[in-house]
């Protein structure tokens, strides 16, 4: 049975004061807290267990290396993965994209070839796909929005150039939860390779890669309840197999000479010098405290709190929310606009109340634009966030009209 | 810190009614400038007299209460002042004119006209 308040008393942060005012931290979505089963498994992997894996003989390293590799599988487990090997550790969603356009995109699309992303996407799925278009002549075509803040899925029309669809899986700004498994049918009746940025679905919904069918998957640990630079870029086997390094230097070889060199199996091909292991580790222990919640209870309670947030925030006159009113068709995220108060304001007022927020362009300056907006507040939850933190929120919004309104 | 206590009255005014808010015709120094991490953009225009002082200022923007308040009241503060004077003008200066405690996330929203203004005057040759 989920219960929240036993949940929060894992998080030592969220016992934490802001001037004397409890924590309320509505900042998820950028990264979460994290349990103190994660930090004492990390404490405990530098006590016990520290080594460079995969190079010595000694205990230590056998320890290290085993530590390591079982992430890699419960990692796999964890989204439905068929091999261990289809796991590649990175440092975040944003590198693993950089690895796609690095050693997919870049050496295998040419001119007349297109990638298909959107318009809600985060800068993640998007600069590093202008590269590959500025260095081998594919084109991109952004798909639009409609006026719920859902994809307008008659523009995703792939035809024989359309190599890859490249989409979010759940919009860090306007919450939409995109039917990625329809989506991958068409990109795959169309011949396209579907990659899936998952940053703001893995630490929050049930995920099976094989059920959707993507080619790719992309998610950061530190959003999981992990430690920051830990990431995970899920690959097809095959496709991995057939794909070039993207870091070259050690580990990632087989055998070097002066002259060349030799490429490891994947997927230890990708993963060039020393590893984060004590990244590994935090993410293998954070994915067994989601499993024990259970992920279906996870976004059970995000959807209640999303449902009672989007009520309580409705309420207060002239603000505007972004996205899809539903809040089964939305993440834990609700990005608003209070009228005549820049969000940056009331991100600065409702730091007096100890609540912590999101401003700005939340890292998506084309969805922004395409709003109409030059930037957006916005609160963020996860599962430690409870009903009267909403209810905080609610009154210190209000707060900052009467503060505007001197 | 208390951020109510950064949003007076008078910072209040200054964002919702500015007074140097608008385009000047025939400029002889425009220039722009953005805080590419939040977002805020002001552009200041300028007029010279022969003597090489300010004779007229506005600006154009859109931003946090900070960022434009703080250009509004530096504008006011302009008019009449040499391009030397304006190079001296520092974090300091502002932070008096604005009068109140400015939080160091903030810190760059106030300072914006601030870097408007001398990469503007920057631009004069002497």
């Amino acid at each position: 049975m989920f219960d929240v308040e036993k949940v929060r008393e894992d998080f030592p942060i969220l016992k934490r004061k802001i001037d004397g005012k409890p924590l309320v931290f509505l900042d998820s979505a950028s990264t979460s807290q994290k349990p103190i089963q994660v930090i004492n498994a990390i404490k405990e992997y530098y006590e016990m267990h520290n080594a460079n894996p995969h190079r010595s003989l000694y205990k230590l390293c056998e320890e290290a290396t085993e530590l390591y590799e079982n992430t890699r599988k419960k990692v796999a487990e964890f989204i439905n993965a068929k091999h261990p090997e289809e796991i590649i550790f990175v440092r975040n969603t944003n590198e693993a994209m950089n690895l796609i356009a690095h050693s997919f995109a870049l050496p295998k699309l040419h001119n007349p070839n297109e990638i298909i992303l959107s318009v809600m996407e985060h800068h993640a799925n998007i600069v590093p796909w202008q590269y590959v278009r500025d260095n081998n002549g594919a084109s991109l075509k952004f798909i639009d929005i409609k006026k719920d803040g859902t994809l307008n899925l008659e523009q995703l029309n792939p035809n024989s150039n359309t190599k890859m669809v490249s989409l979010t899986n759940a919009s860090n700004v306007l919450g939409t939860i995109n039917p990625i498994k329809d989506i991958g049918k068409i990109a795959h009746e169309n011949g396209s390779l579907f990659v899936v940025d998952g940053a703001q679905s893995v630490p929050h919904m049930p995920i099976d890669v094989q059920d959707i069918g993507c080619d790719f998957l992309a998610f950061s640990g530190h959003k999981m309840l992990a430690p920051m630079n830990i990431g995970v870029l899920y690959g097809r086997k095959e496709l991995l197999e057939d794909m070039e390094p993207f870091m070259l230097g050690s580990d990632m070889i087989k055998e070097v000479t002066l002259e060349k060199a030799t490429w490891n199996d994947v997927p230890w091909k990708f993963e060039a010098g020393t590893p984060n292991v004590e990244g590994a580790v935090g993410l293998s222990t954070a994915i067994d405290y989601l499993n024990d919640l259970g992920m279906d209870d996870v976004r059970k309670h995000e959807k209640e709190i999303t449902a009672y947030a989007l009520d309580k925030l409705s309420e207060i006159d002239g603000l505007k929310v972004y996205g899809p009113t539903a809040a089964d068709m939305r993440g834990g995220v609700i990005s608003f606009n209070l009228a005549g108060i820049h969000s940056h304001d009331l991100a600065t007022i409702l730091n007096d109340f100890g609540i912590a927020i999101r401003s700005g362009h939340h890292c998506c300056m084309p969805l922004m634009k395409r709003l109409g907006i030059p930037a957006a507040a916005r609160a963020s939850f996860y599962i430690y966030t409870t009903k009267y933190e909403i209810d905080a929120l609610a009154n210190a919004l209000k707060r900052s009209k009467a503060v505007f309104s001197k | 810190m208390n951020a109510e206590a950064m949003y007076n009255e008078v910072i209040l005014d200054h964002y919702k009614y500015p007074q140097n808010f608008g385009k000047l015709e025939n400029p002889n120094i425009v220039h722009r400038e953005s805080n590419t991490l939040c977002g805020d953009v002001v552009e200041i225009q300028m007029k010279l007299n022969g003597e090489n002082k300010i004779s007229d200022a506005k600006f154009i923007g859109q931003g946090c209460a900070i960022s434009q308040s703080s250009t509004d009241i530096l504008l006011n503060n302009i008019k009449g002042k040499t391009i030397e004077n304006i190079k001296n003008f520092d974090k300091d200066f502002i932070l008096k004119l604005l009068g109140i405690e400015i939080s160091p996330a903030r810190l760059k929203c106030a300072l914006l006209p601030l870097v408007a203004l001398k990469t503007a005057v920057q631009k004069i040759k002497s």
